[in-house]
């Protein structure tokens, strides 16, 4: 890979060919303000933060489309730069109403924070127009047509990681917004994932906690083999929420729509709560002791009459290591069989 | 897996057979997505059912099902005609060139043709597409195992990627799609009639020794067990109890009117789980666990990647944690086995299996590492026989194609094949509790081919009475080009449209895995 020499507020940096500068400038560690930028997407350019200066060139540049070439003088921060961010936002906040209150988003959203960074105030707004209330491709996420800034992430990502192209662009009575192809998407929420704002909402959990009520636990997916890494967040002792997880070697942050939205099981009332023992064909709830006492007994009045290999184990691929270690460490050195395997085949 | 999830980006060339990748690992077809539209890699589909990734791909081939043996030996047997093979690799790096050679010779594109329905050309074009853009991937799940030639399908993709230099390198590998969270781990942990963690064997004697001076007892047998096939079958005869933890077979096994007799037939049943599944209801005894979300603990996902689970709510009830429940046993039978947490159980691991041997908690908390990792200080291996095979030189086996165990005929003229969907987990113990699956896809569906569906005078939503030898199905059709004509596929998950009444339970000799890919039905309109 050839690296390429340039300035970048004064440094000295080297960045590898075929870099735009937003790269260039982060992975040098040199902050440059975006929204809609994301590494896994192609540029996107739509909501005018990244603007940089350019030695030679006429006017600022969005950094995050422009390739890196030799010898460029690139300027990050300055009074016209930061006016135009200004701007960018005011435009973004055009229609959008701050309703931070009462957004689910609030407290870990990208403009939340860009606004307050660049002390825009809400009497520098315009009043939104009539709310309006659209429907989503999916009935597990929530459009709120107002709060979206259409930075097109979601399209960009629906489009380029998952490869369903549900989402676009649309107009109605002169106001842009996102249109949906319903029978293309296969609820992934990649889109809900990657909306910097509120504009994307969960729809499944009754209840919502806000990003700093929340316990945000980071585990591994337990559906499909592929391990996703996702966090769960949790308010009075449930998940309300899945979010993936950035790990760069696993999923990248993204889910489908089992590990996003197939968490209700989890709290579903049907769980079994107590040991149960058979007795006359009907289950009876007993305790712990009692239960572990008929087990204990019936396995060595098993093993007495007809043998330790007169007992099979199945294990099971939806356990941890640990509960399948046990497992066969208990069918081998207590029961004393190798009769011990689980569905890998099924 | 050989490769990681990610390396299909490296890849020229992905050939994709027997897995339903879309629905099935949404995220490796994320990443074959990726790889096709941004790094421009060449994707080839081998499947009998018009999957989402044809959509997408270069070449689709359509083999008829089971026979995958057939469409292999097609592909090498061209590859070799045409001098196409990685020669230098091959003589430095396997044995049993000539004997392959030997046998691929008479599968030539119109017999393999005749045999698989594939036409001539397509197989060519697809075998210079294979052998010439490298490296290339191959990625396969059950759709090539779950059937009588199951263990000869993967020999044969093996040999298929050596003989084009593909193994152990990036961008390469045969990479088998575990369907799930924790089946690589299961088999790791010795979850396995033949063999302890990290496939120790249970026949030798050292290994023997090794587990019995660790476990604190005198001997540990030696004779390899019974799978989970045998011992459902044997139930009432050589098997008189059954401890089932986490497993549903009364939906997953094969021909389920026979397994419900003899799970039927024990003197003793326990059954832990989550849910009172159709398997704990004929239990004795049914024990209560926890959930993912409910423990601590690890799962190994299908490319070998150990990864942590964390407790982030507390259990309902009185559920307890697996581990907990099997001590319990334990210690009530005389046998001291005591964990204060799951960490405790790591260390016990990490001292007697050497490819999870540097593996430990503290080090998970700075991400998943990749086994082997026999010490703290190696950094774990993401790529498998890099330079050298494990096992030294790389074998391609000879085999020939065998027709599946229960093929059509007139009277039951259709082919089943049976699966799952993008929706919905194995036998929907989790993924059907809540609403939002539900939603998306709330009952089974049959698909049936369009112009099937026209000669048997079925509408799209129309129920229809499946048929086998060993059970029927009253199921609703959905009317689509996706199943070739002659073939419906149901999926497993619906314990109310329970398609394991129906399938074979013939197994693959070696492996022991019932061919759920293949049994003869009749389709008729319901009334
Ligand atoms: S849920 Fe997934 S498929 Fe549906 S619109 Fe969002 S990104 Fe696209
Ligand atoms: S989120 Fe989906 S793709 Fe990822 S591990 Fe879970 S089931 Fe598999």
């Amino acid at each position: 890979m050839n690296t390429i020499q340039l300035t970048i507020d004064g440094r000295e940096i080297a960045a590898k060919e075929g870099d735009t500068v937003l790269q260039a400038a982060r992975s040098a560690g040199i902050r440059i303000p975006t929204l809609c930028y994301h590494e896994r997407l192609n540029p996107i350019a739509s909501c005018g933060m990244c603007y940089v200066e350019i030695g030679g060139y006429s006017e600022p540049v969005q950094s995050c489309a422009t390739p890196v070439a030799p010898g460029m003088d690139v300027v990050t921060q300055s009074e016209v730069l930061t006016d135009m961010r200004k701007e960018s936002l005011q435009r973004l906040l055009l229609h959008h109403p701050l309703d931070c209150p009462i957004c689910d988003k609030a407290g870990e959203c990208r403009l939340q924070d860009l606004v307050f960074e660049y002390g825009i105030h809400a009497d520098e707004l315009q009043p939104p127009a009539k709310p309006r209330e659209v429907v989503y491709a999916t009935s597990l996420i929530k459009y709120w047509p107002d709060r979206c800034v259409l930075c097109l992430r979601c399209v960009t990502a629906c489009k380029e990681v998952k490869g369903v192209c549900a989402l676009g662009v649309a107009e109605t009575e002169g106001r842009r917004h996102l249109e949906f192809y319903p029978e293309r998407c296969v609820s992934c929420g990649e889109c809900l994932q990657l909306c910097p704002v509120g504009a994307l909402t969960e729809n499944l959990s009754p209840t919502k906690g806000r990003a700093f009520l929340v316990n945000k636990v980071p585990t591994t997916c337990t559906y499909c083999g592929c391990g996703c890494q996702m966090e769960l967040s949790v308010l009075d002792n449930r998940v309300v929420d899945v979010k993936g997880k950035d790990d760069a070697g696993v999923n990248q942050a993204s889910l489908c729509v089992k590990g996003r939205f197939g968490y209700e099981f989890i709290s579903s009332d049907q769980r079994l709560t107590k040991p149960l023992v058979k007795k006359d064909g009907e289950f009876q709830e007993v305790d712990w002791d009692q239960a572990i006492r008929v087990v204990a007994r019936r396995f060595n009045q098993v093993k007495k009459e007809h043998g330790a290999d007169a007992i099979g184990g199945f294990s099971s691929a939806r356990c941890t290591n640990e509960d399948n270690y046990l497992f066969q460490k208990f069918m081998r050195a207590v029961i004393g069989t190798n009769n011990v395997d689980h569905c890998a085949r099924l | 897996m050989t490769n990681p999830l990610k390396d299909v980006l490296n890849s020229k060339v992905i050939l994709v057979t027997g897995t339903n990748t879309t629905s099935n690992h949404p995220i490796i077809a994320n990443y074959i997505h990726e790889a096709v539209t941004k790094h421009g890699a060449k994707l080839l589909v081998v499947d009998p059912r018009r999957i989402k990734l044809v959509d997408i791909c270069h070449t689709w081939l359509r083999p008829r099902v089971g026979t995958n043996v057939a469409w292999i030996n097609g592909l090498m047997h061209v590859i070799i005609s045409e001098n196409l093979q990685a020669q230098s690799y091959i003589d430095e790096r396997t044995t049993g060139f000539e004997e392959l050679k030997k046998c691929v010779a008479k599968y030539s594109p119109d017999y393999v043709a005749k045999i698989t329905g594939i036409p001539e050309k397509d197989l060519i074009a697809a075998a210079r597409l294979y052998a010439t853009e490298t490296p290339g991937s191959i990625l396969y799940a059950m759709g090539i195992t779950q059937h009588t030639s199951g263990t000869n399908n993967v020999k044969s993709l093996a040999s298929l990627s050596m003989l084009c230099g593909n193994v152990g390198v990036a961008g390469g590998g045969v990479n088998p799609l575990r369907g799930q969270n924790n089946v690589q781990g299961a088999c790791d942990m010795g979850g396995l009639p033949n063999v302890f963690t990290g496939y120790q064997t249970v026949t030798d004697e050292a290994v023997r020794e090794k587990f019995a001076k660790a476990w604190n007892v005198a001997t540990l047998p030696d004779r390899v067990g019974m799978t989970v096939t045998e011992m459902t079958a044997a139930g009432g005869e050589a098997i008189k109890a059954l401890y089932i933890m986490g497993e549903n077979p009364m939906l997953s096994d094969a021909d389920i009117h026979h397994v419900e007799k003899n799970l039927q037939a024990l003197d003793f049943m326990v059954v832990q789980d989550i849910f009172l599944t159709e398997t704990a209801r004929l239990a004795d005894v049914v024990l209560p666990s926890t959930c993912f979300a409910e423990k601590e603990g690890t799962f190994t996902n299908t490319e070998r990647k150990v990864l942590r689970v964390r407790k982030a709510v507390n259990a309902p009830g009185e559920a307890l944690e697996d581990y907990r429940i099997i001590s319990a046993i334990a210690r009530q039978m005389g046998y001291a086995m005591e964990y204060a947490d799951a960490s405790e159980i790591m260390a016990e691991i990490n001292r007697l299996t050497p490819s999870y041997g540097g593996i430990t908690y503290e080090r998970l908390e700075q991400g998943g590492v990749v086994w082997p990792c026999p010490t703290l200080e190696h950094p774990g291996t993401p790529i498998l026989h890099i330079n050298k095979f494990a096992r030294g030189e790389g074998v391609f086996f000879p085999i020939e194609y065998q027709p599946s165990a229960e093929l059509p005929d007139d009277e039951y003229p259709f082919v089943l094949t049976t699966g799952r969907v993008y929706e919905h987990y194995h036998t929907g113990t989790m993924s059907r509790k809540g609403s939002a699956l539900n939603r998306l896809y709330p009952e089974a569906l049959a698909e049936i081919n369009v112009e099937d569906a026209r000669n048997l005078d079925v509408a799209d939503g129309e129920y229809v009475n499946i048929v086998s030898r060993r059970g029927s199905l009253k199921i609703k059709a959905a009317v689509s080009d996706i199943t070739d004509r002659g073939v419906a596929f149901v999926p497993f998950h619906f314990y109310e449209s329970a398609v394991n009444k129906l399938t074979n339970s013939a197994l693959d000799p070696v492996s022991k895995i019932p061919e759920l890919k293949i049994c003869a039905v009749k389709i008729e309109k319901a009334a």
